[in-house]
């Protein structure tokens, strides 16, 4: 089932078009990512579905019906330029940003003391923000988009700011939230994040979708028939396959990425290899998300 | 007292959880303390001062007399205040001695012609105070024309008879014909005094929403809050809670004024005591304090204070808008500058122009400038004192809740895009394109 369905959105702003009908789905409970460099429109597009600004054209639904503020109040969102308020103690501005969410002050604080815990800030409730650290402060950030328990999260490069170790911290956190059954659309132009985390996937460029679906179903269908094999030996170029690249290993160990020429079967090609070469590992070479975003946004591919 | 977000309602709208941010987070500063708390005992030190000196001035003067001509004698006469002593040296000596003794002046009348009465000199070893030269002006004309007419062949008992001594008593007639004592004077001192306090209110707690909004677009929780509420929202809680800081502000410097007014007064009654009940000058004091209490009768104290508090929170709310608008479009309170001069314009022109209302609160310019909503609220409270038709404060605040609607809409819809906007060099003409833009 489908959360979230945007039908043909356009926005320009000033001359520059931002959007140009942009439609896709976002299935529910899973984690959705949105992909893009750069200036592509990923935030904008985002701005839209939280309502901040308005489309010039196109709807957005969500759960089959039109965007409202009221329905907007249920979302988490972590936009990518976030702040706080740096006079207000972290405490403080957690039971404000709830209470703003229709959070009552009680549930609030009971949740807070949660995740101040859980991400090891339970001594800060009362400190003010401009004592935080940059990392302290984005995983405050970070709890103040959750504890209403939205049921829809929004996370505009959620891991910009935060050193391996607490980017990994809150990873988990967001793989708990989304086993718990929510949503979540998460936006960058970092790639290494995306294979792990997303199911599916819309790739944006120069504010035109240029590839969506699920990450298994797109890399499956990018793949191009290449394979990685270490060996020792001298590869025979008259088989049926192109050698690509070789590397050397360790001792007379070699690695080669070679791509089939001829529609068969990975068997054929095992036999035709081992004629000639000592055949240590054989796999299929899948493309990762990062080389298809590359192959797909970089001018030369126009 | 421990004011703390832990005590956030339980239950309550956004835009008063807005409201309620905003205005905590401002009267816990100190420096809003410190304001409060200064600014009464700055009002208490001006009322009072003055008085306080005024009543303590040393009472005695003395001056001597050079009477050459020998037709002043006996017209000067001591009192309590002045003491004058008649001497009958040579001018030079008696200069000299002047520098040695204590004596405060020496007056000198030369032999003169009644008909060019000229060559009157007041020799002081210090200035003296406009009031007492005035005085002694005053003495010297009455009496050559009283000389003069007696000259002219009129009877001195006649002339005595034409002796008048008149109090000028002002009132003000009202539309619905009642007669009311005024005083200009006081008048003047409530017009000034509040339209003062407006146009500082104004200016101080609009600069406060602009630096707000400036504060809220540059350390970017923006859009972290604009997922919650929408900019008008936003806007507005900021605003109004920034005006309920300024009540708050107001209120208590009322009751500290007051507070620290009857402490005053407590600490001087000895020292007033001391100088005697049927000391002349403390009765002749109190009977100006009690002709300007009259006065203040006859000026509607209620409708000053309720004007007051509506043109304070109207004029607020017309520029309190503008200055949140001026905060959207700007990341830096350097960026604001810009913005600034026309928005303070009519403010300051306001203040400068009260010297013209004052001599013709009447007049056409008095009258517009009390109506178009940029200046009404400082012109008006210099009026109405005065006294205003009623039609005109009406049209007047009617004007004023238009205005401020208007300039509420203008700036929401400025803001509403200007508060997303980073790093671009905003002037008049990206405003305006952003007022126009489509929602």
């Amino acid at each position: 089932m489908d959360l979230i369905k945007i039908n043909h959105i356009s926005k320009a702003y000033d001359g520059h078009q931002a959007l140009s009908d942009i439609s896709l789905t976002i299935p529910d409970k899973s984690i959705f990512g949105l992909l893009g460099p750069n200036g592509a429109g990923k935030t904008t597009l985002i701005r839209i579905i939280t309502k901040i600004i308005q489309q010039d054209q196109g709807k957005v639904f969500l759960n089959e019906e039109e965007i409202t503020y009221e329905l907007i109040r249920k979302i988490g969102y972590l936009p990518e330029e976030r702040g706080l308020y740096k006079k207000m103690k972290v405490g403080e501005q957690l039971i404000y940003l709830s209470q703003l969410k229709g959070l009552s002050r009680d549930l609030a604080v009971k949740r807070i003391n949660i995740w101040l815990e859980k991400l090891d800030l339970k001594s800060w409730w009362n400190k003010n923000v401009e004592d935080l650290s940059k990392g302290m402060a984005q995983k405050v950030q970070f709890i103040a988009t959750v504890l209403h328990e939205p049921a829809l999260l929004i996370l505009d490069e959620p891991f910009s700011g935060f050193d391996p170790v607490n980017a990994d911290l809150i990873k988990n956190e967001i793989l708990e939230l989304r086993d718990k059954g929510a949503t979540i659309i998460f936006s960058t132009h970092r790639m290494e994040s995306v294979e792990e985390l997303c199911e599916n996937i819309t790739l944006i460029n120069q504010s035109k979708k240029i590839l969506d679906g699920s990450v298994k179903q797109i890399k499956e269908e990018h793949k191009q028939g290449q394979y990685i094999i270490d060996y020792a030996g001298t590869l025979s170029t008259r088989e049926s396959f192109d050698v690509l690249s070789i590397t050397d290993l360790e001792g007379d160990l070699k690695r080669a990425n070679i791509k089939f020429n001829q529609a068969s079967k990975p068997n054929d090609l095992i036999a035709q290899l081992t004629n000639s070469v000592q055949l240590f590992a054989f796999s299929e070479k899948i493309p990762t998300i990062n080389e298809i975003f590359i192959s797909k946004v970089s001018p030369s591919d126009e | 007292m421990k004011f703390s977000f832990q005590k956030f309602p339980r239950v309550m709208n956004k835009i008063g959880l807005i409201i309620f941010r905003e205005y905590l987070v401002r009267i816990k500063k100190k420096s809003f303390i410190i304001a409060t708390l200064l600014g009464p005992i700055l009002m208490g030190a001006i009322m009072f001062l003055p008085t306080y000196f005024a009543l303590n001035t040393k009472g005695n003067q003395s001056f001597q007399v050079i009477d050459e001509s020998g037709l002043m004698r006996g017209v000067f006469v001591s009192d309590k205040e002045i003491n004058f002593e008649y001497i009958s040296i040579d001018l030079e000596e008696a200069k000299s001695d002047l520098l040695k003794s204590d004596k405060d002046g020496l007056i000198y009348i030369p032999d003169f012609e009644l008909n060019e009465p000229q060559g009157f000199v007041l020799y002081g070893a210090s200035n003296q105070s406009m009031s007492t030269l005035m005085s002694i002006e005053n003495t010297i004309e009455l009496h050559i024309e009283s000389l003069r007419l007696l000259a002219s062949g009129l009877d001195k008992e006649v002339i005595d008879s034409f002796d008048a001594n008149i109090n000028l008593n002002t009132i003000y007639l009202n539309n619905t014909g009642e007669e009311k004592e005024s005083s200009s004077g006081a008048a003047t001192i409530i017009g000034y005094l509040t339209s003062f306090m407006i146009y500082m209110f104004v200016f101080f707690y609009g600069a406060m929403c602009m630096r707000g909004v400036i504060e809220e677009k540059s350390s970017r929780i923006i859009e972290i809050v604009l997922s919650s509420v929408k900019p008008f929202e936003l806007m507005m809680g900021k605003v109004i809670g920034i005006a309920m800081v300024g009540l708050t502000q107001f209120v208590l410097w009322l009751v500290l004024t007051f507070g620290i007014s009857i402490l005053i007064s407590v600490f001087m009654s000895p020292e007033v005591l001391e100088m005697g009940v049927a000391n002349t000058e403390i009765s002749s004091k109190s009977d100006m304090i009690s002709t300007t209490l009259n006065a203040l009768g006859g000026i509607n104290m209620t409708l000053v204070l309720s004007a007051f508090l509506f043109y304070f929170i109207g004029g607020y709310l017309l520029y309190g808008a503008l200055f949140a608008a001026i905060g959207s479009a700007s990341e830096s309170d350097a960026d604001a500058q810009q913005f600034m001069l026309p928005v303070t314009a009519p403010l300051i022109v306001s203040i400068i122009s009260l010297s013209l209302v004052l001599q013709d609160p009447h007049g056409s310019i008095s009258f517009w400038m009390s109506i178009i909503p940029f200046t009404s609220p400082m012109i008006m409270m210099m009026r109405i004192p005065f006294g205003v038709a009623t039609w005109e404060l009406i049209l007047s605040i009617f004007m004023l809740i238009l205005g401020f609607l208007s300039t509420l809409w203008i700036a929401g819809r400025i803001y509403r895009v200007g508060i997303l906007m980073h790093g671009t060099k905003v002037n008049w003409k990206i405003l305006a394109k952003w007022f126009m833009t489509k929602d």
